[in-house]
């Protein structure tokens, strides 16, 4: 199998993470699904950092972002599909 | 059922009391802050012992001198440690540490500095040293059972691969062996905040959940929100763990999460360093998310191997029980695999799967336990941090 760029938990997610180093915006990511080993691609819309996290689908400010399927927190800005989703657009729900 | 870890043995050091350490040290054990150096001099004089100098110890009361006791007194007790000098400024409180660590049966002695002075204490303390280090040297390890073996977990430097990674080894790890009658301790109160609905399930029964859920409560409303003076946003999550992606506090309680597995479920809850006696199983201690201050308590508690996955690099080690570090970041293996024991990239590049990440930490820990030195411990890492509950008298 060929190495994937970002692995998503959860079918349900919202986020993936980026596995590789030196990702750059523009890139046909090997996304894979940990779940049950599924994949699909998606391009990366930003470099995004080693660990980093990119939305899989077009999201609204205030949605909620998902996680290993559960709930990791709230969107504070709209966030465009292959995007990099941190501390500037997706905050706690907790403090 | 028999599975392939039925038959696991490994060679520990069986003690007086029947627990099995493997480690074999001749601790130097100061009360306090200001027998720290008796107990180094002494260290100093007398090689293969081992000074733990720490912070704390006078004007402390109340359940904050509860636990700075338990600390010291489980640091003793530990079956990685085969004989203690203990050192304090006044014969009350050392009395009371060293009386606590006999219950073990191991060979305690105990000094006090006030009417004598440094010089003739670390004299007569030496003197108990040298005939400790002839003592455990000629102990001989034995062939011992999988299910005398007390592991702990607890992670650091956490970024989005920990829980993608290490931590799920770690949860397949006890998957594997709480099975086979081991001991676990895991633990990070406020760390499972945003997963604490999912922890709260994973307890043996609905009664032991009901009552970790008051004491995780008693965390967040005592400690975290009683102190707060900001949104949290540069303490938890950290900034290393910003750095690694990790945006919010629910995000890495989900990952922290990921080293009890699918199937383990925690039998019963532990104050800081208090030690088990429900019998063997996982156990959730109420504990700081601080790696030095965690895995401390958790030594304290019988732990005799910690297991510990980073991301970004957490470098700690302890002074009596190998810390092994986990690591899935393929950075940190590059820029600073010195300080990594298991080495689970692979399962981010899909080449290996959790469960032979989980046969690799296994063997590891196999091999640590039958003496096998740790990165931590070639390194020198020794820290030892005493859990502070509130301000001194």
């Amino acid at each position: 199998m060929t190495t994937p760029h970002l692995l998503v938990h959860d079918h349900t997610d919202n986020v993936g993470v980026v596995v590789v180093e030196g990702l750059t915006s523009g890139t046909k990511m090997l996304c894979v699904v940990t779940h049950d080993n599924s994949s699909f691609s998606l391009t990366a819309g930003a470099d995004v950092p080693i660990g980093h996290k990119i939305a899989l689908s077009d999201i609204k400010s205030g949605d909620t972002a998902i996680k290993y399927g559960e709930d990791i927190g709230k969107f504070i800005a709209d966030v465009a599909k292959g995007a990099h989703v941190h501390t500037h657009n997706l905050k706690t729900k907790r403090w | 059922m028999a599975s392939n870890y039925s038959n696991m043995t490994f060679h520990g050091y069986r003690r007086e009391n029947g627990r099995v350490g493997v480690r074999n040290h001749v601790v130097i054990l100061p009360v306090d802050d200001i027998s720290n150096a008796a107990c180094e001099a002494v260290a100093n004089n007398v090689k293969g012992t081992l000074a733990i100098p720490h912070a704390y110890g006078r004007l402390q009361f109340g359940e904050d001198l509860e636990v700075h006791f338990r600390t010291i007194i489980g640091t003793g007790a530990n079956p990685n440690v085969a004989a203690v000098v203990v050192i304090g400024i006044e014969p009350g409180w050392t009395r009371k540490i060293a009386d606590g660590i006999r219950k073990t049966g191991k060979p305690v002695a105990e000094f006090s500095i006030e009417q004598k002075g440094d010089f003739e204490t670390i004299r007569a303390a030496g003197w108990a040293a040298k005939e400790f280090v002839h003592h455990a040297s000629e102990l001989q390890r034995e062939e011992c059972s999988i299910s005398e073996l007390w592991v702990s977990t607890k992670c650091g430097e956490s970024d989005t691969t920990t829980g993608l990674s290490s931590c799920p080894t770690v949860g397949n790890m006890y998957d594997k062996l709480l099975p086979e009658g081991i001991t676990g301790f895991f633990g990070e109160t406020s760390e499972i905040t945003g997963a604490e609905h999912i922890c709260q399930k994973r307890a043996i029964n609905e009664e032991v959940g009901e009552r970790w859920h008051k004491m995780w409560k008693a965390y967040q409303d005592d400690v975290i929100f009683a102190h707060q003076t900001d949104d949290l946003s540069d303490s938890q999550p950290t900034k290393g763990n910003i750095e690694g992606g990790l945006t919010t506090i629910e995000e890495k309680a989900l990952g922290n999460l990921e080293k009890i597995g699918r199937t383990s479920r925690f039998i019963d809850i532990l104050d800081p360093a208090e030690m088990p006696d429900s019998g063997n199983g996982l156990y959730f201690m109420d504990s700081s998310s601080a790696a030095a201050e965690c895995v401390t308590l958790m030594a304290a508690g019988g732990a005799v191997i910690h297991t510990f996955p980073t991301g970004q690099g957490n470098v700690v080690g302890n002074p009596i029980v190998p810390v092994i570090k986990i690591s899935g970041n393929p950075r940190t293996l590059r820029t600073m695999s010195e300080h990594i024991d298991v080495d689970v990239t692979g399962v981010l590049t899909r080449e290996m799967t959790i469960d032979e990440a989980g046969d690799a930490l296994i063997d590891m820990i196999r091999r640590t336990s039958n003496g096998r030195v740790t990165a931590a411990e070639a390194l020198g890492h020794r820290e030892f941090s005493m859990t502070k509950l509130y301000r001194s008298a």
